[in-house]
């Protein structure tokens, strides 16, 4: 159904290992995509290395996407990588804790990282150091929550026309 | 290669006179502009006619996907990919089908890959079709649009014949198809394919070698395909630069391995490239669908529109009558209470925009603990200052809308 | 499909006395008639509905039969704002804007779940039903309705135009409805 290039998943894991060592926290196959956790310090020089590496090639960043886990109190961040040369994705992902929210930005080496950031503290709340014009983009400059983390909740509060008796909660 | 035309850029030069510090004028285009197709707004710094930088704001139609998507079970999610590209809604739904089938395991049956085919690209053909007819309209040619909108009716028709409606289709399940093709959809199906080139044609003799028309798309919101690979490009809009990437072709979902097709590229990534990448596209999707067709009738099996994946199934009616056990499974299905086993996923589709991706984590619960949505117009939109800058404002629009972006796909 | 028509529609005339040369009727009915036969619609299309709007406006359904062809992009200009799509909290202030800087009379039609209440968009982003900032005069159910659901919203909206009487936009009831939503 879906085809796994295990050779490319180890030349990637082993330059890796060889340039970051412990930089390079874990890394596990899920479903059809290698999955590369990586310590949020080295993020920028391992995605720059990603990019220029010769034998990697991975040119094009597909999504950028940040996630909440509560039960860590952390905030992640999960980047999917293409590389058009080799037809080869990997997920890198990297998290830092709720109340210091800081990551480097990758924007100076993709520039469609830009919105993707922008839209990830918009709805996270991860700072982006170095971002060039970090602020809210898809909600209203106003907000002070962050809408997408799992404590806040998906409807309007403020709604005074919904009787709990009539929708059974 | 096309010979440039006239260059804009070098004509604001020589009109206005660079000696005395110039006064630019602030002009704001949005959120509702019948040029802009859509809720954005543009703040645009305007030397004249002359676009000196424009300042984008989105969000106008934030809906939250995202945050709804964790409080829905599977089933549900269904209905909210319908309103993300609202223009293509069968794309989007087959593309979230695959997901969870890619997280679960299920292998489709053949037939039920190529009835997807059927679908998705009579869907890249509706979508396609209010592209590059919109093109037309903001370049004063409402001919087409008016025309061919009869051929997208068309295609909701067939649309209502398999699954009982027209724009936001909710069509498919998990796994294949709610039911059969219709002996109807079908005959529409047959219709279609003999009736749409020639309306096809006729628009393509209207536009395609129009002086006027070609004077207003050529080197207009050119782009290289250096930078839009850069900014994330995918799609009709990527290919138009140059770069032949389509995810049907790199990494095949659906058995389109099996189908001979071609993917049209461009030049120098122009408005009138992006036009006749769609405008080829278009004649590609109606070759696939006719082989698709031809697959179809040479198999002896009529009768398969699902995978035999009893999670997903819904039974027989006449068992749910008459049968407890399949009632009280009939109701886990629909209200949605089936725990989806933990796991990670990506999966993407070529999606009319391009590339449609979805990260789906499952935690095993009933409803996704993250679902991402990759919105190939959130995406590439973001490359549109740099792409207008130094353009008229009239190529700024002609440029909006040759970019095909979709309010509800850019907002999520 | 390939029938043509002749002879065209003409509306009927409102009750009245005719006689030879001359027809008497009351003022208000024959205002309310020109009105109703020639409403200028403001689309204010956000999303998918606006899609459906399309369709209506093209050639299968033709909303240019029912005195509507002529789309007002400017709400100075316009009789009718239609609402289409979702209104989410961002938009709010615009959507405000754009129904007070509408002339009088004026009427507003809210086509789509999305429009009249929210819909399937139950969020902490999304504008409850736009009822909630501007009065509404006619509501369109659908997710997105079709083109002959938004076509029956017009001809519901042309019933109420074509009956209402002159000195309602001056009554102490408009004004009090207006002060409900603090709209001068």
């Amino acid at each position: 159904m879906y085809q796994i290039n295990q050779e490319r998943d180890n030349l990637v894991i082993s330059k890796l290992t060889n340039q970051f060592g412990d930089a390079i926290l874990d890394h596990e196959l899920l479903t059809d995509m290698l999955c590369l956790t990586v310590q949020k310090g080295s993020l920028q020089n391992i995605m720059l290395f990603l990019h220029n590496d010769h034998e990697l090639q991975y040119n094009f960043l597909t999504s950028l996407c940040g996630a909440h886990y509560p039960e860590t109190n952390r905030l992640g961040v999960i980047y999917h990588l293409h590389s058009f040369a080799n037809n080869h994705r990997i997920r890198i992902k990297t998290s830092t804790e709720l109340e210091k929210p800081y990551i480097s930005t990758i924007t100076s080496i993709w520039p469609a990282a830009n919105w993707q950031e922008r839209e990830t503290y918009d709805f996270f709340g991860i700072i982006f150091d170095g971002h060039p014009n970090l602020k809210r983009i898809l909600n209203v400059d106003e907000m002070t929550s962050f809408p997408l983390r799992k404590d806040f909740p998906l409807e309007d509060q403020t709604r005074e026309d919904k009787d709990d008796s009539m929708f059974g909660r | 290669m096309v010979q440039k035309k006239f260059n804009t850029g070098y004509w604001a030069k020589d009109i206005v006179s660079t000696e005395e510090p110039k006064e630019y004028n602030t002009l704001n285009v949005g959120p509702t502009h019948p040029a802009t197709h859509g809720v954005f707004q543009n703040v645009m710094l305007m030397d004249g006619e002359f676009i000196v930088s424009t300042e984008q704001t989105i969000g106008y139609i934030h809906r939250a996907f995202e945050k709804i998507a964790e409080h829905r079970p599977f089933y549900q999610i269904t209905p909210l990919t319908d309103r993300l590209n609202y223009c293509s809604a069968p794309l989007n739904n087959m593309g979230w089908h695959m997901t969870v089938e890619k997280l679960l395991g299920i292998e489709t049956p053949k037939r039920v890959d190529y009835l997807r085919i059927i679908v998705m690209e009579l869907a890249r053909i509706a979508d396609h079709l209010i592209c590059n007819t919109v093109i037309g309209v903001d370049s004063g040619a409402l001919t087409g649009f008016t025309y061919l909108f009869q051929d997208r009716e068309f295609i909701y028709e067939i649309y209502e014949e398999i699954c009982g409606s027209r724009l936001t289709t909710n069509m498919g399940r998990i796994g294949g198809f709610e039911r059969n093709f219709s002996p109807k959809a079908w005959e529409k199906i047959r219709h279609f394919l003999k009736s749409y080139p020639k309306n096809l044609k006729e628009f393509e003799n209207l536009l395609m070698r129009n002086r006027i028309f070609m004077d207003r798309t050529i080197n207009v919101g050119a782009f290289s395909a250096e930078r839009a690979l850069a900014y994330g490009f995918t799609g009709p809009n990527l290919r138009a630069c140059g770069v032949d990437y389509d995810v049907r072709v790199m990494n095949p979902y659906s058995s389109y391995n099996e189908f001979e097709f071609d993917v049209p590229i461009g030049q120098s990534g122009d408005t009138y490239d992006r036009f006749m990448v769609r405008q080829e596209e278009m004649w590609q999707s109606l070759r696939i669908i006719e082989q698709a067709v031809a697959k179809l009738d040479q198999m002896d099996d009529k009768e398969t529109y699902f995978a035999p994946d009893p999670r997903f199934v819904l039974p027989p009616k006449e068992k749910v009558y008459n049968n407890m056990e399949a009632l009280i499974w009939h109701f886990k299905i629909v209200m949605g209470e089936t725990d989806i086993p933990p796991g990670e996923v990506y999966h993407s589709i070529e999606a009319a925009n391009g590339e449609l991706g979805f990260y789906l984590v499952s935690d095993g619960g009933r409803t996704p603990s993250r679902l991402h949505f990759r919105r190939p117009c959130f995406i590439y939109y973001q490359a549109y200052p740099e792409m207008v800058i130094g353009n008229m404002l009239s190529d700024a629009v002609l440029t909006m809308s040759s970019m095909n972006v979709i309010a509800g796909e850019l907002d999520a | 499909m390939t029938q043509i028509i002749t002879k065209p529609n003409v509306v009927e005339a409102p009750e009245g006395i005719s006689g030879e040369g001359y027809f008497l009727t009351s003022l208000d009915k024959a205002v309310g008639l020109a009105r109703k036969n020639s409403l200028w619609p403001l689309p204010f299309a956000t999303s998918c509905c606006g899609i459906e709007f399309m369709a209506t406006m093209a050639a299968t359904y033709d909303l240019a039969r029912f005195g509507s062809e002529r789309l007002s992009f400017s709400p100075r200009q316009s009789d009718l704002l239609m609402v289409m799509g979702t209104i989410a909290k961002k938009m709010t202030p615009v959507l405000r804007e754009v129904y007070i800087q509408m002339a009088e009379p004026k009427w507003v039609i809210a086509v789509g779940a999305c429009a009249s209440s929210g819909g399937i968009f139950d969020t902490y982003s999304v504008l409850q039903g736009i009822d909630r900032i501007i009065p509404v005069d006619v509501y369109v159910p659908g997710c997105p309705p079709r083109p002959e659901q938004i076509i029956s919203g017009i001809l519901k909206i042309q019933d109420l135009v074509g009956n209402e009487s002159l000195r309602r936009r001056n009554s102490e009831a408009y004004n009090e409805l207006l002060g409900k939503y603090n709209i001068e």
